[in-house]
């Protein structure tokens, strides 16, 4: 029943808005395709001024991932994470969740496959992923476009966020799932 | 520490730590094949961002000149203007935010990143030290990372495949944790506005 209504609600989301804007424009008397043409500009000029932004960010997380510098911090972080109550199989993708959106994505995969989707684990793996975003993605991709070099605390910030998203879901999971 | 902000410490220790590591390790090979990888796969990464960029602006454009957006952010105004204190009700940065969280609540996810963007822009229009992130683009940051979502569909869809007999069991534990964490992340936000202020 749940899965159904999520599932129409995020098919329907985009024609809805699609078909609704330009309609509601025209009988608005705007001229709907110059409009689209214009504003579609922005966007072009916008996509390409991130491009040197992302493969900045995008070089450096790769080198730390292929040199193995990553699974070293994993392993160095790991007992800590233990006595707090984490199961080690997650602790990959808490490193990566703020990294890499596809690397996170594929650990989650993984995780699923190995452990189940029902598995407690694979619960907590879930709602990771569903509860936050790729914070260094996010900040190259917003703060590039304007041009931003000093992004001031907001780093701190969205890292903040990754550990409190991460934490609580570990614990809220445990609680709500684990009878 | 001048203009050393986190960010380049940040970038400097994933590109200095990763090469070094992979020298001392006797691995330095992998460097030069994933820098190029990742620098071409970053090229396609906005090459493929072009379209849904146009696509999504276009369809703002025709949005803002009709009206729409005046009407939804007048509608909502009152409530984001909390957030968002030091941003002009009737500034079109507002209407640009609003378009934002609606998207990133409603999980349309390649809509969040232009929407993102044109907001971001908006608020740049009223920055006075270009270079330097404003305290709404930092509140503006800090919800979007945290991805505030209410229908999380592409994880609905990944544990569909992976054979979950409940896959949108996680919706509620989702909901809870975002709804946690995006308190907490404001409250930082708010924290370090006053630390940092100018």
């Amino acid at each position: 029943m749940l899965t159904e209504l999520c599932e129409q609600l995020s098919v329907w989301a985009i024609p809805v808005v699609l078909l609704l804007i330009p309609v509601v424009g025209y009988l608005r008397r705007v001229k709907v395709y110059e409009a689209f043409v214009e504003g579609a500009a922005e966007g072009f000029h916008t996509a390409i001024r991130i491009m040197p932004c992302l493969v900045a960010m995008l070089v450096a997380i790769s080198i730390f991932r292929a040199s193995g510098a990553l699974d070293a911090c994993v392993a160095g972080i790991n007992p800590i994470l233990k006595a707090l109550g984490v199961p080690p199989d997650l602790v990959p993708l808490a490193i990566m969740r703020p990294l890499s959106g596809s690397g996170s994505l594929g650990l989650a995969t993984e995780i699923l496959n190995t452990f189940g989707p029902d598995s407690l684990v694979g619960k907590i793996a879930s709602t990771v992923l569903a509860s936050t975003d790729t914070t260094f993605y996010v900040l190259t991709v917003y703060f590039g476009a304007i041009g931003i070099s000093n992004p001031r605390y907001s780093v701190f910030v969205g890292l903040f966020g990754d550990v409190a998203s991460f934490m609580a879901s570990v614990y809220i999971c445990q609680y709500l799932f684990n009878h | 520490m001048g203009d050393m902000t986190m960010i380049n410490l940040i970038w400097l220790i994933l590109m200095a730590g990763g090469i070094l590591y992979a020298g001392i390790n006797g691995r330095i090979e992998v460097v030069t094949q994933s820098a190029i990888n990742a620098a071409k796969s970053a090229v396609e990464l906005a090459i493929n961002l072009i379209g849904v960029m146009c696509l999504w602006l276009g369809i703002m454009k025709i949005a803002e000149l009709s009206g729409i957006i005046k009407v939804i952010s007048y509608t909502l105004s009152p409530i984001i203007g909390l957030l968002f204190p030091r941003v002009p009700r009737n500034h079109p940065a507002m209407g640009a935010i609003i378009m934002t969280i609606s998207a990133n609540m409603l999980g349309l996810g390649n809509a969040v990143t232009p929407l993102g963007i044109k907001a971001m822009q908006e608020l740049q229009t009223i920055n006075p030290k270009k270079d330097t992130a404003t305290p709404a683009m930092c509140t503006l940051l800090a919800l979007c990372t945290t991805g505030f979502t209410l229908v999380p569909a592409t994880i609905i869809a990944l544990r569909s495949a992976a054979g979950s007999v409940n896959p949108t069991e996680i919706v509620g534990s989702t909901l809870l944790v975002s709804l946690l964490s995006t308190i907490l992340v404001l409250i930082m936000d708010r924290i370090c506005q006053m630390i940092f202020r100018r």
